[in-house]
């Protein structure tokens, strides 16, 4: 069973990599951040899967850590984006 | 008893595998950015949420079972609210 | 079959794969997402290196805190790469730059190709600490970090306070003193709000718990404090809290509350216990645990504020 469990973790860790070919192609920075955002989410899965396989303590609660953060990064991109033109006032240099 | 366990992690986990790369496949192949972000939550909510029930029967406990749900609650609350949010954005053509 | 070699190279392939994406990409925003998912990565490995401790705060840090940093700031780049018409380096001048980090990129080579082959390690001398008496922890790395090599530790805080006043000290004169300026629109969408209102209660409690299992497993001060960061960041984002001024009193005595206690207790240790930072050993437990409570504080604190950027004058971000 750890040897399936395993197996299920890197499939899963190689299929989310695949999908950062959308960092490349774009088009557009929003599609950028979905890519990293399936990567947040399959790591979770992988930790999870590993934790299960190998009982290593700690692993489930990096898992527990990584799924605060998964969307962290996501969320503070839109909301610059999500920035009125005004509110995008820069600073003088002086 | 154990065989049946063993049975249902292996059908969970798989179909959640499944999710995963079918999230892949559309997140690479479809043509715009609202249809990827479908792609993308199927693999947020299903994905893992079938690899976490796969694992379930086999917390040796309850608070390893309770953070394994945990894990896809939150995964489910950030990730559901960071869709809307990325959906607002491009309807607002804020990319 | 053993997948395992497979997997491992596979794994190796990636990360490598990332990073020199993340050097060469052209498009300054493609170079920060891969950055994010290099963090992620990194995690992954040193999962597979069997170390869970480091993996955590790669992921706090590197995929978590760095990530928002370097997406608001990459964003905001954007926005003013249109506004301001970069004007292209000279020829002479990339390759100045280029021979430069050719000359340290070469001599950190060397010195690592010029390591004795049994490298210099003071690994047995650490586990030998973690075992010692002294220690009174599960977690051998806890017990290391606090009682082994704790004025490294004190110090790293330290480094983060003056990576924090170094942030304070490139805002406009006539804005010293003021706050920094606010994560987000004054709108914030129902989603956000939604998430700001119910994570950072479930986040503080996380980062909590990962704090005190620091004690006896994976965690401890830092990769609590980086997610009782994280959620203080999500309040701001959605506008439920906005950053403090520069000068409030509570948030400089929180900044230095951790080193400051770590030195006080080192300081009592030299008359007390024989040596600077010597913990009586009946009381080792308790005083690191109350030393790391501090330590949490400064971090949860500083690191946002890395984030939140310098003072603003009224109306600007």
């Amino acid at each position: 069973m750890p040897n399936f469990l395993l197996a299920a973790a890197g499939l899963i860790t190689i299929a989310v990599a695949l999908g950062l070919a959308r960092i490349l192609r774009g088009p557009d920075d929003i599609d950028r951040m979905m890519a990293t955002q399936l990567l947040g989410t399959g790591a979770i899965g992988t930790m999870l899967l590993v934790a299960n396989a190998t009982g290593v303590p700690g692993i489930d609660d990096l898992a527990l850590g990584i799924a605060l953060l998964a969307a962290l990064a996501t969320v503070a991109f839109l909301n610059v984006v999500e920035l009125e033109p005004d509110e995008m006032g820069h600073e003088s240099r002086d | 008893m154990s065989l049946a366990i063993d049975a249902f992690t292996i059908i969970c986990v798989a179909a959640g595998v499944f999710f995963y790369v079918a999230g892949t496949i559309g997140l690479i192949r479809f043509p715009d950015s609202l249809s990827r972000l479908h792609a993308l939550t199927k693999a947020d909510n299903l994905g893992l949420g079938l690899v976490a029930l796969g694992l379930l029967p086999r917390a040796s406990n309850f608070p390893d079972a309770f953070k394994i749900i945990m894990i896809w609650v939150l995964v489910l609350l950030s990730g559901a609210s960071a869709a809307q949010m990325i959906g607002r954005a491009l309807r607002r053509g804020r990319r | 079959m053993n997948v395992q070699p497979f997997l491992d190279i596979s794994l190796a392939a990636l990360v490598i794969g990332v990073a020199l994406f993340t050097i060469i990409a052209k498009d300054e925003f493609s170079a920060v997402v891969a950055y994010v998912a290099y963090g992620i990565f990194l995690a992954i490995v040193w999962v597979r290196l069997y170390a869970p401790d480091v993996a955590l705060t790669e992921a706090a840090v590197g995929g978590g805190v760095t990530g928002v940093l370097l997406v608001m700031a990459g964003k905001r780049l954007d926005v003013s790469a249109t506004m301001v018409v970069a004007k292209k380096p000279s020829v002479a001048f990339s390759a100045f730059v280029a021979a430069c980090s050719i000359l340290l990129a070469g001599s950190l080579a060397a010195v690592i190709l010029s390591l004795p082959d049994a490298a210099p390690s003071l690994a047995p001398q650490a586990a030998a600490a973690a075992q010692g008496p002294g220690a009174g922890l599960g977690n051998p790395i806890t017990a290391v970090l606090m009682s082994y090599r704790s004025f490294d530790t004190m110090l790293e805080k330290v480094v983060l306070i003056l990576a924090v006043v170094g942030v304070w000290s490139v805002g406009a004169d006539e804005a010293w003193g003021a706050a920094p300026a606010p994560f987000g629109p004054a709108t914030p969408s129902d989603a956000l709000l939604f998430l700001a209102k119910t994570l950072p209660p479930i986040g503080g409690l996380i980062g909590v718990h990962i704090f005190w299992t620091g004690a006896d497993e994976p965690g401890g001060a830092f990769q609590g404090g980086a997610l009782l960061a994280a959620m203080w960041m999500v309040a701001m984002m959605a506008r439920l809290a906005d950053p403090p001024p520069i000068n409030s009193r509570w948030l400089r005595l929180a900044l230095i509350s951790g080193p400051a206690v770590f030195l006080a207790i080192g300081v009592a240790g030299a008359m007390l216990a024989g040596h600077f930072f010597a913990y009586p050993s009946a009381l080792a437990k308790p005083l690191i645990l109350f030393i790391e409570t501090f330590m949490l504080l400064s971090i949860a604190v500083a690191l946002p504020m890395l984030v939140a950027g310098p003072a603003a004058r009224k109306g600007v971000r």
